[in-house]
């Protein structure tokens, strides 16, 4: 590291995090830069959002050393807070308010002049499209107007730091298109962006660097691009499982794995393995698309459903 | 790890303020809903009790009946309103609004949003009595300026009162488990603590229960001193065990939301 590197906003050293005898976060390390968008991927109950809620200072670490901008959660929580826009994975708007009120009554937690406070809620609105929402209450919302909303008061404060803890978690897809826009234009600004996602597409799109979780342990790091070219290959070739093809496969010594009824082959050359498969195995179906995220997720975190 | 003891002084900031504004702003927002109840449950109590079963017993200890529980009238307004805010009210706000998450998420700590609450919870308290306070008045059953010492007192009971309810929030497991303590300590409190009827009617040993465990013993007593007015020594008696009771819950009450909320 120079000394005229990009600052850490966020170093974690060994981060622990015990329930009684369950550990939740085993021992990971990690850094965020400033600037960054830095993602945390894996299955449920893998870690990833107590580890959100360890650098929100809203839940103390078991063991292990952490800075945020520097500081210690445990000693300096409300000036870290001070600095931080947080997207909660349950949505928790204040019922009693309109949108705008939530936004309004947010920015006083932080100690937002009230002339500055209404402007920024005027235009965070805006910025979320719910303007012409602001003077509604909060259960007349959509699912996809009340996340928006509430990235619109992670933004109150101008956070230095945003945490998002499933972001568009159960939206359909026009509601999550304009998060990622958003998001992205965050990004653009310079914003440093932590998320938590178990859509891969979504860590593929946002983030320029994620970690894969599963059982409280980081099990890769890199950003989305090289850990689908390091764990999985350029392209993948799914045939449909026959004896023959299976045979076949083994015989050429081509590796490969059997999900229900599809044989995935990985490779850094489809047309290769393709016209093998078509010369010597007579395939039924066969399909080459391109290796995704999603493919290095499973692999990494296997198949098997994670209650 | 931290250790959090049931004892520990909480570090409060003046962020717990905003809490109470917070509240404040949705109290108001609805004002009809609010100002509503204490002023019918006034005049119920003196309708009811005072003039209906006043008709008979005309006078308690060379005092007028309605004028003897018009106090108690305030009293059990004033712990009623804390404890019920304090707990479905801010079970409400914990639980089903998640509430609390959201507000921890800023720099506001745990222990300013609950003292946040219970400052609140007085609050209502002090509003509901400064509503009684006129009906009272024009019914001509309290005496002034020293039942304008009602509205501090509000305060300082409706803390107590904040304070027991929170420690009963900060435990239970459901929003039903929360009518135990509302059945079987706030209502015969209402009855049974020198109310409706004096202390000394009881047996000597409930007398002694009550002076020892019931608050509102104490609350509508030093109400009774300053309505009628007849202060006495007595007063000092009363303030101090208030004062007393009331830190032991308030700081026992933060500290086991704490160990509730933040895992």
């Amino acid at each position: 590291m120079g000394g005229e590197s990009i600052p850490d906003i966020i170093e974690a050293q060994d981060l622990e995090k015990k329930f009684g005898d369950i550990i939740a976060v085993d021992t990971i390390s990690f850094t965020v830069k400033k600037g960054e968008a830095f993602g945390f991927l894996g299955p449920n109950g893998a870690g990833k959002t107590s580890t959100m809620k360890i650098i929100a200072c809203v839940s103390p670490r078991t063991s292990g050393t952490l800075r945020v901008f520097g500081m210690d959660p445990d000693t300096y929580p409300a000036e870290i807070k001070l600095r931080l826009g947080v997207v909660p994975q349950e949505t928790n708007l204040d019922p009693d308010f309109t949108c705008f009120d939530n936004l309004f009554t947010y920015s006083r937690y932080f100690d937002i002049p009230p002339d500055i406070a209404h402007r920024r809620a005027e235009e965070l609105l805006e910025f979320v499209q719910l303007q012409e929402k602001k003077d509604v209450t909060i259960e007349k919302l959509s699912g996809g107007m009340k996340r928006r909303l509430v990235l619109a008061r992670a933004l109150v404060n101008n956070p230095d730091l945003l945490i998002l803890d499933e972001p568009t978690i159960g939206l359909d897809p026009q509601a999550r298109h304009l998060i990622w826009e958003r998001l992205k234009m965050l990004q653009a600004q310079g914003n440093t962006i932590v998320l938590t996602t178990h859509y891969l597409e979504e860590a593929a799109r946002l983030c320029d660097r994620l970690v894969i979780m599963d059982n409280g342990k980081i099990l890769v790091e890199g950003s989305p691009a090289d850990l689908v070219k390091q764990y999985v290959g350029k392209e993948i070739v799914e045939v449909e499982k026959t004896e023959e093809v299976l045979l076949c496969l083994s015989e050429k010594n081509i590796p490969f794995e059997v999900i229900g009824d599809t044989v995935q082959i990985a490779t850094g050359s489809s047309r290769e393995v393709v016209r093998t498969l078509f010369d010597h195995c007579s395939p039924k179906k066969v399909l080459t698309r391109p290796a995704t995220l999603e493919d290095v997720f499973l692999k990494l975190t296997g198949r098997k459903l994670k209650e | 790890m931290i250790m959090y003891h049931f004892w520990s002084i909480p570090r409060i900031t003046r962020r717990a303020g905003k809490v109470w504004h917070r509240n404040l702003v949705v109290f108001f927002r609805t004002w009809k809903v609010n100002f509503f109840p204490p002023l019918i449950e006034a005049f119920l109590y003196l309708f009811a009790i005072g003039m209906g079963i006043g008709t008979y017993v005309k006078e308690i200890d060379g005092i007028p009946y309605v004028n003897f529980i018009a106090p108690a009238i305030l009293a059990i307004s004033v712990m009623n309103s804390a404890f019920f805010e304090c707990t479905y009210g801010s079970y409400v706000r914990m639980y089903y609004q998640k509430s609390f998450d959201a507000m921890i998420a800023t720099p506001l700590s745990i222990e300013d949003v609950i003292a946040g609450e219970i400052l609140w919870g007085a609050t209502r308290s002090v509003l509901y009595v400064i509503i009684m306070l006129p009906v009272l008045a024009a019914f001509g059953v309290i005496s002034f300026p020293t039942s304008l010492l009602a509205i501090p007192l509000a305060f300082l009971g409706g803390l107590m009162f904040a304070g027991i309810a929170m420690c009963f929030t900060a435990i239970t497991p459901s929003i039903d488990t929360l009518n135990y303590p509302s059945f079987l300590l706030i209502t015969p409190m209402a009855l049974f603590s020198g109310t409706f009827f004096p202390l000394t009617l009881l047996p000597i040993l409930f007398q002694y229960i009550a002076l020892a465990l019931l608050p509102l013993t104490h609350l509508v007593a030093m109400m009774r001193m300053l309505t009628l007015p007849a202060l006495t020594g007595m007063v000092m008696l009363h303030l101090a065990w208030i004062i007393l009771v009331t830190a032991i819950f308030c700081i026992v009450a933060i500290n086991l939301m704490r160990r509730r909320l933040i895992v």
